[in-house]
C-alpha cells in the first residue's frame, strides 16, 4: 500500500517536471506530425460530434418502447436488426442503435464536468500549496495523500455511496473528487518548479506583488502538465462514471440511456443477444482510448526532453 | 553620504550534514550615486550571493545575513518582506545573466514592462503600453510597439537583454545590479550591451554595481573594483590603479591571463594554476595561498588582515606583487 502511494506521488510528481517554458505553437506542431495524436484527436473529435448532434442523428426516439419490436420480445429472444432499427432492440423493445447514441451525450456530460469540478477543486489546492508553501502546504499534501491512498474507483464508489440518493450530480461529485488530488500535486510541483526559476526571481527583483507573481507567473508556467492531466482525465472519468452506473450507484432511473447502466442491464440477456453488452462497452473503450491517446502525445509533444 | 554603503555582509549557509559555509564573508564597500563599482571574481566567489543580499532575495531557509546595506541610510537587511517589494525595482533594479529564462516566456513583453510602470507608479495599463514603447526605443529596440506585443522566444538574445535593462531602469531607480549581464551572450552583442548599459547609466546618474568575472568589462565600465576571491574583497582600488599596478598576486593572475591582441607572437598565456577547490578556509589563512606564486610559510598558519594601502586602495594579502612588477597595460573595450 505504501509503495504504491509513493509510487503514484512520484509519478505524479515527475509529470509536474514537465511543466515550464513550452510554447503552444511549439507543441502544437508536434503534435500535427504524429499519428497517435491524429488518431486520438480523430476519436474525440467525433465522440464530442456525436455526442452534441446525438438527439438529431438518432432515428428513433431512444425512450419509447416500439409496438413492433415489444410484441416479439418473449423470454429468450430479443430481436436484432431490422428495417428502422440498425441494431434491432434492447430488452425493452426501445431501439438499441438510437439508445446507444443519445447515451454519449451522458459520457460526455459526466466526463466534462466531473474533470472540470476536479480541476477547479485540484487547481485551488495545488495553488494554495505552491503559493503560500509551508504549513498550508504540508496540510493540504497531507489531504491529497489521504485520497491518493485509496484506489481510485474504490474512491469514486465510496462517495457515492454517500449520497442516499445516485443522480447524475453525484456521479460527478464522486468521480471528479478522485481527480483532486492528482491535480492538487501536479500543480503545486510545477508551481514549486517556478519558484525558484530565474523569470519568477527576476519579477520578484522588480517588487512586482505576490498576487501578480503567483497569478501571472507561476500559474500560467504550470498549466502544461495539468493540460495533459486533464485530457487523461476525460477518459478515466468515463470509465469510472460508467463503472458507477453499472454499480447501481448513479441515477436510479431505469429509462436513461447510459452506456453502464446499459452495460449492467445486458448482463441477463448475454446469452440471446451479446451485443447488448458489446457496443456500450466498445464505446466506453473507443472513447477513453480517444482520450488517453491525445493526452499521451499531448504530454510528449510539451515535453522539454523531447525537443528538438 | 555614499547612496549604498556594504558593511561586514556575511552570507552563511547552512546546509543539512556540513558545516555551516560562508559564501560572502565580511565584504564591505560603498556606491557613491551615479558611480560605477565593480565586483570582480571567478565563478563561485560570492558576487551572486552578494547581489542577491543586498536585494533581499536570497531564499528564506537555509541561510543567514550578516552586516548592514544601508541604503540612503536605512539598513535593507531590517526592512519587512512588504517594505523591501516597495523598494525593489523603484530604488534598486537588478539585471541577471541569462536574458531568454530572466523573461516569462508565456506573457508578451509589453506586459512584463508596463507590470513595473504599474506597479511603482500607479500608471494605468494603456498610459504604461505608451511609456514601454518609448522606453523600448530608449535601449535600441527597433519597432519597439510591435515588440511590445512579441513574446520573448521571438527576440534575439541581445533585444532580450535590452528589454530587461529597460525594465530595470523603467522606475529609475538610482542603483542597478548588474549580474553578469553579458556572459550568456555573443562577444560582438557584449560589447554592445556594456555600451548602452554605460550610456543609460551616465545619462540618468544611476550608480551600477557591475559583477562580472570579466576583468575587460571593467575596464570598459567600472570606476571603482572590488576583487573578490573566496566570498572576500582581496584587493579594492580605482580602476586605472588596479590595472596599472595591481598588488595582490589573485588580481596580477587575472589580468596576466587576459588574451592580447597585441601581445608577442607565440607569447603563453599565463593562467591562474590550480582551482578553487584547493583554497583553505579563510581563518587557517589566506584562502589563495595554495594557488599563488607569491605564497609564503605564513600565507597559510595567518589570515591576511585587511590594510589599507593608501590612495584609496585595500589590500588583503601578506606578500602582494611588488609595484613595477611588469603587468599589463590598460586594456579599454
Ligand atoms: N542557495 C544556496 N545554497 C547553498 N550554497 C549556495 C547557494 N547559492 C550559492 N551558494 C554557494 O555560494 C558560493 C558563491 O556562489 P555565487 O555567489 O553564485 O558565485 P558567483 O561568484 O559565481 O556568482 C558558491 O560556492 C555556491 O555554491
Ligand atoms: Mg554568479
Amino acid at each position: 500500500m505504501m509503495a504504491t502511494l509513493l509510487n503514484r506521488k512520484k509519478k505524479v510528481d515527475d509529470l509536474a517536471e514537465t511543466a515550464g517554458t513550452s510554447l503552444a505553437a511549439d507543441a502544437f506542431r508536434r503534435m500535427s506530425r504524429s499519428p497517435v495524436a491524429i488518431v486520438g484527436a480523430v476519436l474525440v473529435a467525433a465522440f464530442v460530434l456525436l455526442a452534441i448532434f446525438a438527439p438529431f442523428l438518432a432515428p428513433k426516439d431512444p425512450f419509447v418502447r416500439y409496438p413492433e419490436l415489444v410484441e416479439n420480445l418473449r423470454a429468450g429472444f430479443v430481436p436484432g436488426p431490422q428495417p428502422g432499427f440498425l441494431l434491432g432492440s434492447d430488452e425493452l423493445g426501445r431501439d438499441f442503435f438510437s439508445r446507444l447514441l443519445v447515451a454519449s451525450q451522458q459520457s460526455l456530460v459526466v466526463g466534462v464536468g466531473a474533470t472540470i469540478v476536479g480541476l477547479v477543486i485540484g487547481m485551488t489546492i495545488g495553488v494554495a500549496a505552491g503559493a503560500f508553501g509551508g504549513w498550508v502546504d504540508t496540510a493540504l499534501m497531507r489531504f491529497t495523500d489521504i485520497l491518493l491512498s485509496v484506489p481510485s474507483l474504490l474512491l469514486a464508489i465510496s462517495i457515492a455511496a454517500l449520497f442516499s440518493r445516485g443522480s447524475q450530480t453525484t456521479v460527478i461529485i464522486a468521480v471528479a473528487i478522485v481527480s483532486v488530488p492528482i491535480f492538487a500535486r501536479l500543480l503545486r510541483g510545477a508551481m514549486l518548479a517556478q519558484r525558484h526559476s530565474d523569470h519568477v526571481l527576476a519579477a520578484t527583483a522588480l517588487g512586482v506583488k505576490r498576487s501578480t507573481i503567483v497569478f501571472r507567473h507561476m500559474l500560467p508556467n504550470s498549466l502544461g502538465p495539468v493540460i495533459v492531466q486533464a485530457t487523461l482525465t476525460l477518459a478515466t472519468s468515463i470509465i469510472d462514471a460508467a463503472a458507477l452506473s453499472f454499480l447501481g450507484l448513479g441515477d436510479p432511473d431505469p429509462n436513461r440511456a447510459e452506456w453502464g447502466l446499459m452495460l449492467s442491464k445486458s448482463q441477463t440477456y448475454f446469452d440471446v443477444k451479446p451485443e447488448l453488452a458489446f457496443y456500450p462497452a466498445a464505446a466506453i473503450i473507443v472513447v477513453a482510448l480517444g482520450f488517453t491517446l491525445l493526452g499521451e502525445s499531448l504530454r510528449e509533444s510539451l515535453d522539454p526532453k523531447n525537443r528538438r | 553620504m555614499a547612496l549604498l554603503e556594504v558593511r561586514d555582509l556575511t552570507v552563511t549557509f547552512q546546509r543539512k550534514g556540513s558545516a555551516p559555509f560562508n559564501a560572502v564573508d565580511g565584504v564591505s564597500f560603498d556606491v557613491d550615486p551615479g558611480q560605477t563599482v565593480g565586483l570582480v571574481g571567478e565563478s563561485g566567489c560570492g558576487k551572486s550571493v552578494t547581489s542577491l543580499a543586498i536585494m533581499g532575495l536570497l531564499p528564506k531557509r537555509g541561510n543567514r545575513v550578516g552586516g548592514t546595506v544601508s541604503y540612503e541610510g536605512t539598513d535593507l537587511l531590517t526592512l519587512s518582506d512588504r517594505q523591501m517589494r516597495d523598494r525593489r525595482g523603484r530604488d534598486l533594479g537588478m539585471v541577471f545573466q541569462d536574458p531568454l529564462s530572466s523573461l516569462n516566456p508565456v506573457i508578451p513583453i509589453g506586459i512584463q514592462v508596463t507590470e513595473v510602470l504599474e506597479r511603482h507608479r500607479g500608471m494605468a495599463r494603456k498610459k504604461a503600453m505608451v511609456e514601454a514603447a518609448g522606453l523600448l526605443d530608449k535601449v535600441g529596440i527597433p519597432d519597439p510597439t510591435r515588440r511590445l506585443t512579441e513574446y520573448p522566444h521571438q527576440l534575439s538574445g541581445g533585444m532580450r537583454q535590452r528589454a530587461l535593462i529597460a525594465i530595470a531602469l523603467a522606475v529609475q531607480p538610482r542603483l542597478l545590479i548588474a549580474d553578469e549581464p553579458t556572459t550568456a551572450l555573443d562577444v560582438t552583442i557584449q560589447a554592445q550591451i556594456l555600451a548602452l548599459l554605460k550610456e543609460l547609466v551616465t545619462d540618468s546618474g544611476t550608480a551600477l554595481i557591475m559583477i562580472t568575472h570579466d576583468l575587460g568589462v571593467v575596464a570598459g565600465l567600472c570606476d571603482e573594483v572590488n576583487v573578490l576571491y573566496a566570498g572576500r574583497v582581496v584587493e579594492k582600488a580605482e580602476r586605472h590603479e588596479l590595472f596599472a599596478q595591481p598588488r595582490h598576486p589573485y588580481t596580477h593572475g587575472l589580468l596576466a591571463s587576459i588574451p592580447r591582441l597585441d601581445g608577442a607572437r607565440g607569447e603563453r598565456l599565463n593562467p591562474i594554476r590550480g582551482s578553487v577547490s584547493d583554497n583553505i578556509p579563510w581563518d587557517t589563512g589566506c584562502a589563495f595561498a595554495p594557488r599563488c606564486p607569491n605564497a609564503l610559510e605564513v600565507c597559510t598558519q595567518v589570515t591576511p588582515p585587511q590594510e589599507d594601502i593608501g590612495g584609496g586602495r585595500l589590500l588583503r594579502c601578506h606578500n602582494p606583487v611588488r609595484p613595477g612588477t611588469p603587468a599589463v597595460e590598460e586594456v579599454s573595450v
